[in-house]
Formats: C-alpha cells, sequence, structure tokens
C-alpha cells in the first residue's frame, strides 16, 4: 500500500528543504495542496527521493512549487523528471471562463435578446406557416410525393393512441362538472338543469379544449421532440441534400394528423364526458339514461356541436405548427430539445386558449349562442 | 485490486447477444499491464460492444471480466466505482456533456471523485490537461458545439485523462482527424503512456496508428478475437481476413510510409 503524500520542511542554515514522501498521485494526495500552499518564507530544494509514485497532478504541485519558489528539485527519478517536463510544457495561460459581464449590461443585453428572440420567432412561425402552404401546394401538384404511410402512421400515434387517456380524462371531467353543477344548482332546486350544464359545456368548449391541451401534451411534445432530435443527428440536413423536403415528409403528415385527429378526439370526448355526467346524474340525481338523453337531444341545439367541431381542426393544426416548429428550431445541444418541446407545449396551449377566445366573441356574434 | 498484475484486463468467454444476433460468442482477450493493444475487426464485429462490456456499460449473458484481478461483473456499485476511478474512457463521438464547457467537462471527474479539491487546483489541473491534449489556450471556456470533431476528440481525451487513469479505453480516437492532428494523437497517447505507465485499449480502422503506436493488436472476427500478437505476428498466419486487412491497398500504403519514415530516421 503506498503512503498518502506528506512532506518535512527541514533548513540547515543556509537551505531550507522540503522533503517528500508517499504517493503524489489524486488518489493519495489528501490536504497536501492546502498544506502546501500553507509554506511560508522561501524554499530552496525539493527532495523527491522518498516518494513512491508520481501522476501529472503531483508533477504539477511539485512543477508549481519549483515555479513559485524557484527551488531546485533534487532526487527525483527519471520518470518523475519526464513527467515534470510534460507537466512544465503544458503550462501556459489558458482560459477557464467566459469573461464576466457588467450586470446593468448584462440586463439590457437579455433584454434585448429575448426581444430579438421574440420577433424572429414570431417571423420563423410566419415563414414556417408559408413553408407548409408552399409544400402543400408541392404536394397537390405531384400527388404521388404524398406520403400515405407516414401520414397513417402518425393517424394511429396522435389518435388511436390517445383514446385510452382521452377517454378517461373526459368521464372522470363529465363526472365532476355533474357533482359540481347538482351541488349548485340543488341550492336553486334545480338539479335537472345539471343536464343542460354537462351538454351544452361539453359540446361548445370543454370537450375540445381539454381534448386539445391532452393532445397538446402527448403529441405536440413529441413532435418537437421528434424533429428537435433529427435535427441534432443531422437527419434533417439529411433529407435536404438527398432532396426530401424535410417539411413534406416531417411536417406535412404531423399537420394531417392533428387536423384530422383533432375533430374525431374532440367528438369522442364529448360523449364519453357525457356518459360520465349521465351516470352520475342516473347514480346520484336519479335521472335514468333514457331521460338524460331525450333531456341532451332538447338542450342542446345543433349549433353547439358546429361550434366545438369547427375549433378542433384549428386547435389540431395549431398545436402541430407549434410542435414541428420548435422542433425545427433546436439547434446545438441535447438541452435544447428540452427546452423547444417545453416550448412548443406551452406555446401551443397558450395559442389554443388565446384563439378559443376569438371564437367565442366570434360565434356570439354571429348569434350561435 | 494489484496494480502491478501483468495482466490488466482479462476477459474470458464474453457472450454478447442482442436478440437472436450473436456478436460475440466466447471472447477470450488479455490486456498486459502497460502495453498498448489495438483492436481491429469489420464493421459490426462488436469491437465496441466489446468495450462496453469491460467498462461495465453492457452486462454480458456469459463470461467473466477481470480488471487488475478483480472481476467486474455483478460489483456492487460502490466497489465497481474505485476501480471505475482507475480508467478514462474516450468515446467515438467524445460524448462531452453539451451543458459544460470544456473546461468544466474536464473538471466532472475531479469533483466527483475528489470533492475536496479546491477551485484554483482544479482550475489548474483542467488547464494543463487542456494544453497536453493539444487544444488551443482558449478552449477553456467553450461549450462542446463550438467545438470542431478534433477539438471534440482532444476533450474528450482531456476528461478521459482527468483522474491520471492507469487504464485508457479510446474508440476510435483517430477518425475523423486530419493526418497530422491523427498523428499528433497518436504521439499523445505514446507519451502519456510512456510517461503515465498508461494501459491502452485502442479500437481503430486506422492503420498508421496500429503501425506506429500498437504494441499488439487483436482481431476480432467470427464473433470471437482470432488472434492477437504484433503486427508481424499476425502477418504470419494464414487467415484470409488479416491477410486482406494489412495486405490490402491500405495495408501496404501504411507499410510503405512506416518504412519510408524508417529510412529518413536512418
Amino acid at each position: 500500500m503506498i503512503e498518502f503524500a506528506n512532506f518535512t520542511d527541514t533548513s540547515d542554515g543556509k537551505n531550507r528543504r522540503l522533503s517528500f514522501s508517499g504517493g503524489l498521485t489524486l488518489a493519495r494526495m489528501g490536504d497536501l495542496p492546502k498544506r502546501l500552499s500553507a509554506v511560508e518564507g522561501a524554499v530552496n530544494q525539493i527532495d523527491l527521493s522518498e516518494v513512491d509514485r508520481v501522476d501529472t497532478v503531483g508533477a504539477w504541485l511539485i512543477y508549481r512549487l519549483g515555479k513559485d519558489q524557484n527551488a531546485i528539485i533534487c532526487g527525483a527519478s527519471d520518470d518523475t523528471r519526464h513527467l515534470i517536463g510534460q507537466v512544465a510544457k503544458a503550462d501556459e495561460p489558458v482560459k477557464m471562463r467566459p469573461e464576466p459581464l457588467n450586470p446593468v449590461l448584462r440586463v439590457l443585453q437579455e433584454v434585448g435578446d429575448s426581444t430579438t428572440t421574440a420577433m424572429q420567432t414570431l417571423y420563423g412561425l410566419l415563414g414556417f406557416f408559408g413553408a407548409i402552404l408552399i409544400a402543400i401546394a408541392g404536394v397537390m401538384r405531384h400527388p404521388s410525393r404524398f406520403r400515405v404511410n407516414a401520414v397513417i402512421q402518425r393517424f394511429e400515434l396522435v389518435g388511436v393512441k390517445a383514446l385510452g387517456i382521452v377517454g378517461l380524462m373526459s368521464f372522470l371531467i363529465g363526472i365532476v362538472i355533474a357533482q359540481q353543477g347538482a351541488v349548485q344548482l340543488s341550492q336553486f332546486g334545480a338539479e335537472s338543469l345539471t343536464v343542460n350544464l354537462i351538454g351544452r359545456i361539453t359540446t361548445r368548449e370543454l370537450g375540445v379544449l381539454m381534448t386539445a391541451i391532452m393532445v397538446a401534451g402527448r403529441s405536440g411534445s413529441a413532435f418537437a421532440a421528434q424533429i428537435g432530435t433529427m435535427k441534432l443527428n443531422e437527419e434533417i440536413d439529411a433529407m435536404r441534400t438527398i432532396g426530401v423536403s424535410p417539411i413534406e415528409a416531417l411536417v406535412l403528415p404531423r399537420l394531417l394528423a392533428g387536423i384530422l385527429m383533432m375533430p374525431l378526439l374532440a367528438f369522442y370526448a364529448m360523449i364519453v364526458t357525457m356518459l360520465g355526467g349521465g351516470i352520475f346524474c342516473w347514480l346520484s340525481l336519479d335521472i335514468p339514461p333514457i331521460t338524460y338523453v331525450q333531456l341532451l337531444r332538447e338542450v342542446i341545439p345543433m349549433t353547439d356541436l358546429a361550434v366545438g367541431m369547427t375549433k378542433a381542426p384549428v386547435f389540431g393544426a395549431i398545436i402541430a405548427i407549434t410542435g414541428c416548429f420548435q422542433g425545427m428550431l433546436v439547434e446545438g445541444n441535447a438541452e435544447e430539445v428540452g427546452l423547444k418541446t417545453t416550448a412548443a407545449v406551452v406555446q401551443a396551449i397558450f395559442l389554443v386558449i388565446v384563439l378559443d377566445a376569438f371564437f367565442a366573441v366570434f360565434f356570439t356574434w354571429i348569434g350561435w349562442v | 485490486m494489484n496494480l502491478n498484475d501483468p495482466i490488466a484486463i482479462r476477459v474470458r468467454g464474453i457472450v454478447n447477444r442482442f436478440g437472436a444476433q450473436t456478436v460475440h460468442d466466447g471472447v477470450d482477450l488479455d490486456v498486459r499491464n502497460g502495453e498498448i493493444l489495438g483492436v481491429v475487426g469489420g464493421s459490426g464485429t462488436g469491437k465496441s460492444v466489446l468495450m462496453r462490456s469491460i467498462i461495465g456499460l453492457k452486462t454480458p449473458e456469459a463470461g467473466e471480466v477481470e480488471i487488475f484481478g478483480e472481476s467486474m461483473l455483478n460489483r456492487e456499485e460502490d466497489e465497481a466505482l474505485a476501480i471505475r476511478k482507475r480508467w478514462g474512457v474516450l468515446f467515438q463521438g467524445g460524448a462531452l456533456f453539451s451543458t459544460l464547457t470544456v473546461a468544466e467537462n474536464v473538471q466532472v471527474p475531479l469533483r466527483e471523485f475528489y470533492p475536496e479539491l479546491d477551485q484554483d487546483l482544479l482550475d489548474e489541473i483542467a488547464a494543463y490537461k487542456v494544453v497536453i491534449t493539444g487544444l488551443p489556450a482558449d478552449a477553456g471556456p467553450k461549450y462542446p458545439s463550438e467545438l470542431s470533431g478534433g477539438m471534440k476528440k482532444r476533450a474528450g481525451l482531456a476528461r478521459a485523462l482527468a483522474l491520471d487513469p492507469l487504464l485508457l479505453f479510446l474508440d476510435e480516437p483517430t477518425a475523423g482527424l486530419d493526418p497530422i492532428g491523427a498523428a499528433a494523437f497518436d504521439e499523445l497517447t505514446l507519451s502519456l503512456k510512456k510517461t503515465l505507465g498508461l494501459t491502452v485499449f485502442l479500437i481503430t480502422h486506422d492503420l498508421d496508428t496500429l503501425y506506429a503506436i500498437c504494441d499488439r493488436v487483436a482481431v476480432l472476427a467470427d464473433k470471437k478475437v482470432i488472434a492477437v500478437g504484433t503486427i508481424d505476428e499476425l502477418l504470419a498466419l494464414d487467415h484470409p481476413w488479416i491477410q486482406e486487412y494489412f495486405n490490402g491497398p491500405r495495408g501496404r500504403a501504411a507499410t510503405a510510409a512506416i518504412d519510408r519514415k524508417v529510412k529518413i530516421e536512418a
């Protein structure tokens, strides 16, 4: 076993000598660096004759001590001397970290950076939208370039595989709406209006909105992460050089899946929500299923369904476009993929809710209330 | 752990499968202490998989791996850690942590295993490692995405050397480097081996590297190590792949280059 690194400090009046012993290696270093830096006064000689093993860290410490104190190194074996020589050759001023910036300047710089980033994102999104339109026109002129398999695969991932989670979520939301609604409405003796509440809120708003949020979290994030990773692997560049348009091959199938699957999922979500609410009404409010369905048919105008189903494909398109766009923005390192995926989900949900507000105003304006 | 064991890495009967595909079927290999062992083989013969099995990133289906006489398979995590300190690994693409600068990358293993080192010493160590591996002095604060392929390799090597390991695993260190850079990398490996007494496990396709620095070469083919020896010993064997490898057009070119160099030096 090699001893821990140690040194003794001796002086014969004229010369002060530090004699090292043990292993001058990283593993056997212990607190030697701290004790060495605590040595005060001039040292003339460094004796290494008792040292067992030296690695580059040990060699570096000895070299630095020798340089700082202008001391002579003696008793070193050939290997050790060679190693110290190697380390000495590597002694160059090396920059370790980026230059720190003035805090005021930094705040200014970050504000400026965020502003330009926001503007560039907006500009980029516009450009991306244009590229998608061009790709759509291209595919229309050359229908053979349409990738049926890729589209069907996206249908499965975005639509079919989401049925379970969207169904479960909708069912539970149906129960919650019915339960909360019944509690409040019973104060006015109007429990039977619970059916109106469930039917209308589901078809007009919640069915689509909750599905959009779920699809943004499930598929929008997946789009961003998939495309971002492909971007990092230079797969997108490879596609371009081969002559395959990444917009056609990657974005269009996802966009189409978003536009077509969202209405289907939203409709499914509406039905399941009403089912959940119906079960609560049956068990808790003694409204039998047949009456519940009859009531639903009476209270929900067809325009409500139209409102919901008009919004669904738009939301689907927004989720798909933000997801793909953020994926395309990935550059540099793996951390970017995570950041852009988060951005894709946040932006998609934000845009969906903003648009939902516009839709609400619009439909009221045209009289679909 | 006996650091003076004449055999640094002992591999016995390794079997590796991916699904139905068998990559290794009974690989035996000894890496002697203090040598540079080159590992060659066609693409897909499992050179990288062998390395991953040795360093514990992949558990083989069967077989035994010993490092300095210590069995490496089915170890407790903290025991394995003590052995892991003894080696450095350079992956094919460098595998630098992309969110850290080069200097921070080099300091990661030091911080992990020796938290008592103070920041100044860490900086000094990172600085000379950066210079020793031939990186320019302004590379310290750069992020991996700002480096060229060759610089990534050097930064990866600087990180692999951070703990002054006894064992160095290099996965195609010179692939993608220009000839001058590759030659410098070879010399660097050789000089590190001489000064630090390193044992090097080197996966390469670079015939110049094999001729220039490898003490012995192991050939992976037919799911086994079919031969280990110096290049001259391998050339004496009558295996078609080995003959093709060393006596093909590129093999002859590398030999000619070595001959020229010897003549100039003589």
